[in-house]
């Protein structure tokens, strides 16, 4: 699992913001375009991209792209 | 006739199946028809789940029956079609929820909550009917949800899909098996506080933001739903049959 993938796949849920603006340490729920449905898409797309599954608590207590990134991590296999 | 006594919504004297039962609106459905007079047939998967369902019912004479069985399996249904005694009502709630955005419903996530929430059901009512398990003027109720007639929030479209499926075969249901003066309906809650919207996809925050927007202020109770399906199986709805009852705190308004 790489980062530079992840930051790629968690941009593609986005449709208005700038790819540019997402770097590990983007604080992501400040986005304006961030929304409930996006939170579900990037759940289902962990679960798609990297077979885990991940809870809507663990992007609760996410901060940034990277503190997901270590969430996932740890959980795939 | 004395005045305490009159009670047209009484399940005395039914049988009635009960699917889904170790859990959420299932388990509510079952206890409470047995508090209103009915013997009840439990199913479900889970054994110790299933029992904690029959510690909480009332006693009838007779005895309540249960079937451990999984409803996608042909191989239960089948055993539990030869242990089925003959049924005046049938509540079908087992089923299942995913939550996760279209472009992501690939047809594999379609199949397995089609699987659960719409040919389970939909087999085990057919065959009760072709095998006259279900006695003349018997009621179905089938377990619907508001996903199946509304977008009621994001990433439910795999899940509305299977409900609206139900519901359309709930209507052909109803029109054909009233020759047997059987009759179907469902039941459509809004969201209900079940252990099945507690699976973590959405957060408990964005679950008391969405309660919002039900003018009646708060999700369903599991016996707000179960009070619904007592009136489709009692003889006080004898005149209804094809009708999808939408129970939702005003929420579809």
């Amino acid at each position: 699992m790489k980062i530079e993938d992840f930051i790629e796949n968690f941009a593609a849920q986005f449709d208005e913001t700038d790819p540019e603006e997402f770097v590990a340490d983007t604080v992501f729920k400040e986005l304006d375009e961030w929304s409930s449905l996006t939170a579900l898409s990037i759940i289902a797309m962990v679960d798609d991209e990297y077979d885990v599954i991940i809870k809507g608590n663990d992007i609760l207590k996410s901060e940034t792209i990277q503190d997901l990134f270590e969430i996932v991590q740890k959980k795939h296999k | 006739m004395e005045t305490n006594s009159y009670n047209p919504f009484s399940l005395a004297g039914k049988t009635i199946l009960v699917t889904g039962a170790s859990s959420g609106i299932g388990r509510t459905t079952a206890i409470n028809c047995s508090r209103m007079g009915a013997r009840v047939v439990v199913t479900a998967r889970d054994q110790s789940r299933l029992q904690e369902t029959i510690d909480e019912m009332a006693p009838v004479e007779g005895g309540h029956c249960q079937c451990l069985a999984d409803l996608t399996c042909q191989e239960d249904v089948k055993r539990l079609l030869g242990e089925l005694p003959p049924l005046d009502g049938a509540v079908l709630c087992a089923g299942n929820s995913v939550t996760l955005p279209l472009q992501f419903g690939t047809r594999e996530k379609y199949d397995s909550m089609f699987e659960v929430n719409f040919f389970s059901p939909v087999e085990l009512m057919r065959l009760m009917y072709k095998k006259k398990i279900l006695n003349k003027g018997a009621s179905v109720v089938l377990m619907a949800s508001i996903g199946g007639t509304h977008s009621y929030m994001p990433g439910n479209g795999v899940y509305g899909a299977s409900k609206a499926a139900l519901n359309s075969v709930m209507k052909y249901a109803a029109r054909e098996y009233a020759a047997r003066k059987v009759r179907v309906n469902s039941v459509c809650p809004g969201m209900v506080d079940t252990p099945l919207i507690h699976r973590g996809v959405i957060t408990d925050e964005q679950l008391a933001e969405d309660a919002k927007k039900y003018p009646l202020g708060r999700y369903g109770r599991p016996e707000d739903i179960a009070n619904g399906v007592i009136y489709l199986l009692s003889d006080a709805s004898s005149w209804l049959t094809g009708h999808d009852l939408v129970i939702d705190g005003g929420f579809s308004i």
